[in-house]
This record gives structure tokens, sequence and C-alpha cells, in this order.
């Protein structure tokens, strides 16, 4: 089957491997071939966290600069961070509300302006889906569902081949049974603020 | 019960590559296991030791890997299946007991798993262990991918048996830290009581013994080279006059490269599982049907030297390269399109990589480098110790550990760092050879595991500088893990014993022995200054308990602080501590409260007094 290639970046602590583990356990419900690698060393440390996922018929779990099809970005810094991986025809899915490094903080660099950003990364790519994942993933009852705010404009943008209905299930029986209403409220949110953003 | 545990052949499960790993170990029959944890191995052993509380496994967290590969050797030579993994600098640890285990030999199946990491993602080097297979005498085993790394570990058992040795296993990081689709396969229940029968002209490694366990173990070897021929796991896919020879994750590039480059009916490629002894006949007949070859290995051209060796030998005259301009590097980790596109120029073939989008015009990203955590104790740490050694001229020999984090600005409190437990060892040759005062920073995991043998040369060569010991309870940069000084009680568990670092050190024969509690600014530095000018070896233990650890015991309550209207906007505290709770809003200076967890260090240093806690709304 036709090989999707997706890059999920973020801050440690956004919870993507948590939304990347989900999407292989969606795979696994769809017979969808999946593989990931993911760079965690210093995750919990505030570091860049980078997963690359890969579904259908490619053995390689690591996505070369300019062949990503998707790059789903929970911080818009690391979203541009990540651009080289992109060619014209990415999808780019972000969050828009930022989480300034602290290298900003002491001097050291200025976090670029999200507007301009939002514009510069909109004429590079087919398709921009941006909105404040933060604010959603907030009203759904809790910031740390922000990876499923994305998961839900992940799904809704139809660049992978599973389905919201597989996505949900892994997240009933894959996330904390606590955070499963809110898991998926936020998911679903995404899913709406994707179709608004498009 | 832990989900490797669950004896349900057939199941398909998405795993990381490290717990498929631990799963082809139980299923195995692994029954001992030791390790020192190090990325990117460490979730190997961390599913092992959580198994082994529901299961009859035995694992233990040793002091570090020297000592692990011994205890490991004492197990299967009593008829264990064991198993003994660390991170690819950790095996520089083992390696004595490595060769010379080699020619003893092992009584039960046992692997010695060796995760390299190409790249350096978490490592100070990125050196290749293949040749530790070569150095050793011992079979090497080689995974391409997650599902595979559990077969191969099962045939691994199997293959340390069939010769009486242990069995080299080499992952890198892209195999440890995938995931991927894995079908279980039948657990085997492990034998957990050995025995040991004597046999000093077989054992005691003395000149005479070791003179025919070399003859011995040459003979291993040449029994492994058979075995090579016919492993399923060296083997050759597709046809054509071009060759790939290639091994590990190299394989899935190079076979996703054909695709790619469209010469599925032109390269032929043998993928090499088992990398010493290599398959020299396979790799002969492989190269007769050649035009030629590329051979696609990260790392040092290990298979590519073997390979045009054989090749001479043979008298064949093909073309063979792997290393070169336009070729492949030995630095880092390979990606598909850098093997498509030297397969491309090696191959005469077009390729078009995916074009990237043009970055030039996006505004400069400001770095994010990984930083020591709000409340962490060793920027308390290094905050005193900066303070109480101002006007010094001072070298700040560095470690292992989350600490080594401390060598970037602000706090710059690390100079200079090779290897576990070089701190206190090259503190000894920087204050002999400069004269000036050296000040060394070793965590509490890594001075059980290699400083305290430099402590002791210290005492006994009469060497003159401060040791600073950063005791957090715990192993935190690799994810927590216990060491000789952690209380076991803290993760309910029964059974161990406990060593103070602090009574070690005296015992060693340290004279001046300072503790303090990094929290308390003033008294910390206070009692460093008095440290620093003891003539002689000085040891000051910094405790206080890794944040992130603390709070995931349920050990702190968190009490965030926020900065009063008092601040002036010195910017004394982001300036000089960089905690990551501080950011900027509107030009001044802000504590984030879900991040913040009040361990009070800016508000003791804040000129102003203008950091106070959080007041309780309502």
């Amino acid at each position: 089957m036709d090989i999707t290639r997706l890059i999920i970046v973020a801050v440690g602590g956004q919870g993507n491997l948590l939304a990347s583990k989900v999407l292989g356990e969606a795979a696994l419900l769809a017979g969808v071939p999946f593989r990931m690698s993911e760079i965690h060393g210093m995750a919990q440390r505030g570091g860049v966290v980078e997963s690359a996922v890969v579904f259908g018929d490619a053995n390689s779990t690591i996505i070369s600069d300019g062949g990503a099809d998707i790059l789903l970005g929970f911080e818009p810094l690391e979203t541009m961070r990540a651009m080289n991986k992109c060619n014209s025809e990415t999808t780019v899915i972000t969050n828009l509300s930022p989480l300034p490094p602290f290298t900003v903080a002491i001097g050291k660099g200025t976090y670029p302006d999200v507007e301009q950003l939002r514009k510069l990364i909109a004429a590079k790519v087919k398709r921009l889906l941006a909105f404040d994942g933060l604010a959603l993933a907030k009203e759904a009852g809790n910031p740390m569902a922000l990876n499923m705010v994305l998961l839900g404009a992940l799904i809704q943008s139809n660049t992978v081949p599973v389905t919201a209905e597989q996505v949900k299930t892994a997240i009933k029986t894959k996330t904390k049974p606590a955070f499963v209403d809110v898991n998926l409220k936020a998911f679903d949110l995404g899913f709406e603020a994707a179709a608004k953003a498009a | 019960m832990h989900k490797l545990l669950v004896d349900n052949p057939g199941e398909k499960l998405l795993l990381l590559g490290n717990e498929a790993i631990a799963r082809g170990a139980i299923e195995a029959g692994v029954a001992f296991a030791t390790t020192y944890p190090g990325t990117p191995s460490s979730e190997i052993s961390l599913n092992l030791f959580q198994m082994s509380h529901q299961s009859d496994l035995y694992f233990e967290y040793s002091t570090n890997e020297k000592v692990a590969l011994e205890v490991a050797a004492g197990a299967a030579n009593s008829g264990l299946r064991t198993m003994c993994m660390m991170k690819h600098v950790g095996l520089n640890v083992a390696a004595d007991p490595l060769m010379t285990l080699a020619y003893v030999g092992v009584k039960g199946g046992m692997v010695v798993l060796t995760a390299d990491d190409p790249a350096m993602f978490s490592s100070q080097n990125e050196q290749d262990n293949r040749y530790y297979s070569k150095l050793s005498g011992l079979p090497l085993l080689e995974p391409s991918s997650v599902a595979e790394a559990k077969e191969m570990l099962i045939y691994a058992f199997d293959l340390s048996e069939k010769l009486g040795e242990p069995v080299l296993f080499r992952t890198t990081t892209r195999i440890n830290h995938s995931s991927a689709f894995v079908t279980l396969g039948p657990i085997t229940p492990p034998q957990t009581k050995g025995d040991f029968e004597k046999d000093p002209l077989r054992y005691v490694t003395v000149p005479a013994v070791s003179r025919k366990l070399h003859v011995r173990l040459l003979e291993n070897m040449a029994k492994a080279a058979g075995i090579s021929e016919t492993s399923p796991y060296n083997l050759v896919r597709g046809e054509g006059k071009f060759g790939v020879i290639c091994n590990g994750v190299s394989f899935n590039y190079a076979t996703d490269a054909i695709n790619e480059l469209g010469l599925g009916d032109r390269v032929r490629v043998l993928r090499v599982g088992m990398s010493n002894p290599l398959p020299s006949k396979m790799i002969v007949d492989f190269l007769k049907d050649c035009e030629k070859v590329l051979v696609v290995e990260e790392g040092e051209p290990f298979l590519e030297e073997a390979v045009k060796a054989l090749a001479q030998e043979a008298g064949l005259t093909l073309k063979i390269a792997g290393k070169g301009k336009d070729l492949l590097s030995r630095l880092y980790e390979f990606s598909p399109t850098i093997v498509s596109q030297a397969m491309a120029n090696y191959f005469g073939v077009k390729y078009d990589p995916p074009e990237a989008v043009d970055v030039a015009d996006l505004p400069e990203a400001p770095m994010r480098p990984p930083n020591l955590c709000a409340g962490c104790s060793h920027r308390a740490t290094y905050y005193a110790v900066k303070k109480a050694a101002e006007g010094m001229e001072t070298i700040y020999p560095s470690d292992i550990g989350c600490y080594t984090l401390g060598f970037l600005p602000p706090l710059q409190m690390a100079d200079f760092l090779i290897c576990m437990g070089s701190s206190v060892s090259s503190s000894c040759g920087f204050s002999r050879a400069t004269g000036k005062k050296v000040i060394s920073f070793i965590g509490d995991s890594t001075f059980f595991h290699s400083g305290m043998t430099g402590l002791v040369n210290a005492i006994f060569n009469n060497h003159n500088f401060t040791l600073v010991i950063l005791d957090n309870g715990t192993t935190a940069m690799t994810g927590h893990q216990p060491h000789p000084g952690v209380d076991m009680s803290d993760f309910n568990l029964e059974g161990y014993g406990r060593v103070s670092i602090e009574e070690v050190v005296k015992a060693i024969g340290v004279k001046k022995v300072t503790v303090i509690n990094p929290y308390k600014v003033a008294k910390s530095i206070e009692a460093i200054r008095e440290t620093l000018e003891f003539e002689g070896v000085s040891v000051i233990i910094s405790r206080q308990m890794c944040t992130l650890y603390a709070k995931s015991l349920k050990k702190i309550k968190v009490r965030a602080f926020t900065i009063t209207d008092k601040c002036k906007n010195h910017r004394i505290c982001i300036d000089t501590l960089a905690c990551p709770a501080f950011y900027l809003e509107g030009g001044k200076v802000r504590i984030d409260p879900d991040v913040c967890v009040g361990c009070a260090v800016c508000a003791q240093i804040c000129p102003e007094n203008a950091i106070r806690p959080v007041k309780k709304s309502g």
C-alpha cells in the first residue's frame, strides 16, 4: 500500500509519544503496516521530542529532509524548526500556542512572531491547519490533552490511513481510564477546529 | 500482569524495540539478568526489572557494567540462561571480563547486549561495538527491525548454548527506540536453579589453562563460522548484477532505496545478521554474481574491509566500495535519502531526492536545549559552588548524568568530561599539573559506578581537590533507576541492602567531608567555602532528591513561588539560575506556577526579597 510519512514534533512533556502510540494502536486495528521511531533521550528535560511515523509498505523508521507528507507540530517554534522535513506537497498541522524556550528568557534569541510564521509556512506548503490547540485542550478539561486535540485535527485532515473510530477506540483502550472522557472530547474539538481552519 | 508476561502466542502488539527485546528474553526462558542502565538500552532492563517482581526471573541493577557482566558470568556458568545489557560505552567498562569470559565460555545461554548510539543522541561517542566481536572472538548478531530483534534474541540464546560461548547482540538507537507490530511467541518457563561443577583447569584462567582455552575459543570460532554460512539471519534477497551488502537498520534504508530508485530487477542484497564470524563462503558466492558491490553500514567500515579482504583471497576484482566521498560516511546515522543518494551515485542511476521547502526566509529559531528541571538540586549546588569559589582560579571536571547539562550558560560549571567516573581521576591530573583549584562533580550513581576507585587513588597519591557528590537519590538521567545508595523501600521492595556515600567516603580516608542541603543557599555557600580551603582531598555531599523523582514518589509538596511588585528587574534570578520556571512578560520576569516546584532557591538570592510563595486563594 501507499506510504504515508508523518513527523510529529513537540517539546518534552507535551505528550507526543502517547499521541504516536495511539496512532500505532489505531493502525493495528486498521490492519495498516505501521512503524515509528522517536528521539526522546532528554524528553523530560525540556528538549525537543521528535517522532517519525511511517504507515504502509516501507522499512525505514526515519524520515529524510523533505520527506514528510504531514508535519504535526505541538508548538509553533518547533513546527518552524521542522520545516526542513516538508516539501511543497506537505500538509502542516500546528498548534499556535507558543512555549518559548528558556534561551529566549535569558536573551539568547527572539521568539518569532506567530502570525508572521503562520503566513510564511502557509506560503511554502500545500495545506496549513493552524489553530490554538491549547485553548481547546483546556476547553476539553485538561491542558495535557493537547496531544488528543492534535490527533483529532490530524484525522480530520484525512491524510493518514486510520479512521476517527479506530483512533477513538485506541484512546479508550490505551490512555489512562481517568482521562478517557477528556481525551475523547479533546479529540472531537481538534477534529472540529481542523474542519474550520481548512 | 506485565504486558510482556502474558503468554498469548500469536497476539500482535505494538512494541518499542526495547520491549520487544525484553519479550524475546522472556520467550527464550531467561532466568537471570543484569545491567547498568544506559540510553538507548534502558527500557530493556526497566521492563525486566518490573517483570522480575511478577515472575521467577532474577534481575539486578549492578553497580557498573563490569560488575554486571561478572555477576552474569557466574550465573551463566551455573547453567542459567542469562542476559547482560548495557549501552555501547558500557561494554568498554565490561571489556575486561568479556575478553576472558570468551576463553572460559558459558554453560547456560548468555547474551550480552550492546546498544550502540550512532549520531550520539545521548552518548559521549559513537563507537562501533561490532569490533568487540573481533577482539573477543565472540559471535555477533545484529537485528534490522523491532520484530526481528525479538526473534533473533531467542536464536542468540540457542546459539550461545550450541557454542558454549556468550553471544554479542548489537542494536542501534533506531532499533531500541523504534516501535512496530510484534507477534508474540510462546513463553519458555525459565530454569531458575543452577549448579556449578568445579573444574579448575577449565575455569581458573592462569596462563597454563588460558593457553588451552584460547585453542578452545578458536575451535569455537571455526564452528561458529560454519553456523554463520547457514544462519537464517544471513540472507540474500533479489536478483541483479549490482550488489548491496548491509547490516542492521541499513538494510531497511537499502530496501526502501531499491524500491524508490526502481532498481528491483538490478540489485541483489546480502543482509548480514550474524556478522561475526562472517559467512565467508556466502559472501564470496554473492560477489561472484555481482559486477559491483556497495557496502551499506553505519559507523566504521567493518563489513567493507572484510568483504574486500574476502574478494582478494578469492581472486575477485569487482569494484567494492562503501565509505567515501559521494558514497557513505563513517559519521552519524544514515537516512533513507543518504542511502538512496549513495546507491544512485554508485550504480549510476538518477535520483530525485525529496525537495525540502526553502527555509531561508524563516526567522532564526532560538535553540531549545535540554535544561536542568525547575527546582533541580544540581542548579542550586552549582550556584552555591560558583559563589563559594568566586575569585579563585578553578577547573571543573564533570561526569555523566543530568548534571552534565550544567555546562550550558549561564551556569557553565563543566570543563572536562570523557567517561563515567572521569571527574574524580582527571581531577588528580588537573590539580597536580596546574596547581589550580580543582572542583569536580559526580552524581551518586556514577560515584558507585566508577568514582570510588578514583577517590581511593586520590587519597593514596595525596592529591589536592574538592569532589562534589551530587546525591539526588536516584539514577536520574536514564529514568530513575535505583543504585546502591537508594532506599529500596521507596519502591516497596524488600531484600536490599543500602550503602551510605558518606560512610564510604570517610572509610576511603577523606579527612574533610561536608554534607549540604543545596536548597539552603547561604548555609551551603558558607560550608562549601570552608571546605574549599582544605588542603588535600575534600568531599562535599550535596543531598537533595531529584525533583522529578520526588514528584513521582509524591515526596514533595509543590508550593509555587511568584514575583511580587517589589521586583526591581535586576534579573539576577533568571540570569544566574536559568530555571525553566522563569519567563519574560513585557520585559518583566515571571514564574510559571505550573512549572515552579517551590525549591525557593531564587527567593534566597533575590536582593529585593521580591520572590514569595503564591498565596493560597480563598
